[in-house]
């Protein structure tokens, strides 16, 4: 039998030379899933992925504080929260508490879990110089898929060719 | 759409190249399908994920994700890219037979 038109077959069978470079550089919760969302979502595409922790953004990777890091609602309108009540004691708690309840009813991961994942699926995973220096933290103090601390030049040299987001 | 014949067996194909009608879905066409993506031979490791996309299909309507495949098949995430590599949720719908999945996780 002969068929009228060809097998039309999925693109991505093709290999893809897109390179994604993904700054971290917030240290809150509702600022880590961002990046980590766009990198497991580029994982997903077969695009090579690479984040780089700074500044705030070496709480994601730091053993210490991975687990525990807060959404805050001082300062921040979008929570919709009359901001004079925002600063009392226990709103981060509770807004912590209830996006993580959130994220876990849309099926993501916790921090730690995600890092994880995302760097199973082939995500390298960098801490910056300047900002472990600052923070005197170590690499065995950070999570263990960091693959190194570098800085901003090593930086620049790995990205070369590569799509840029800063969060 | 463009209807076609796989391994004997007639399909619907949207634009793209996925299959429409998950019924019209067996091992055979599995397998061909495989060859169009570079993922043949499948191996009990492919068919241990495929059977599981299927079945959950069936029950929740729409294509699982890979947090779900990890979590329910108990597929650890390297494997998965392992298996299929690149993109893996992509590919292991359309060898399975279903519609792309739209999850960003």
């Amino acid at each position: 039998m002969t068929q009228a038109q060809a097998m039309p077959v999925p693109s991505f069978a093709e290999e893809s030379e897109r390179k994604l470079c993904i700054i971290c550089s917030k240290g809150t919760l509702d600022m880590a899933y961002p990046g980590l969302v766009l990198a497991n979502a580029a994982l997903m595409e077969g695009i090579e992925v690479h984040m780089f922790f700074t500044f705030w953004g070496l709480d994601m990777v730091n053993k210490k504080t991975m687990s525990h890091l807060k959404a805050t609602p001082v300062g921040n309108t979008a929570m919709h929260m009359p901001q004079a009540i925002s600063p009392l004691p226990g709103m981060t708690a509770m807004a912590t508490h209830m996006m993580k309840k959130e994220i876990d009813k849309l099926d993501f991961p916790p921090i730690d879990e995600f890092l994880q994942q995302v760097s199973d699926a082939g995500a390298h995973l960098w801490a910056c110089k300047m900002s472990a220096d600052m923070m005197k933290l170590d690499q065995d103090e950070m999570f263990d898929e960091i693959e190194d601390i570098i800085g901003a030049t090593d930086f620049m040299e790995m990205s070369d060719g590569a799509q840029i987001i800063f969060i | 759409m463009s209807a076609q014949t796989i391994a004997g067996q007639e399909v619907d194909l949207d634009e793209e190249g996925f299959m429409t009608d998950p019924s019209q879905w067996n091992r055979e066409v599995a397998e061909q399908l495989a060859e169009q993506i570079g993922v043949a031979p499948l191996t009990d490791e492919h068919w241990k994920l495929l059977e599981f996309l299927r079945s959950d299909y069936e029950e929740e309507g729409e294509t699982a994700t890979l947090r779900r495949v990890t979590k329910l098949a108990g597929v650890p995430t390297k494997d998965l890219y392992r298996l299929f590599p690149k993109k893996p949720a992509k590919k292991m719908a359309y060898v399975a037979g279903l519609p792309k999945p739209h999850g960003c996780i």
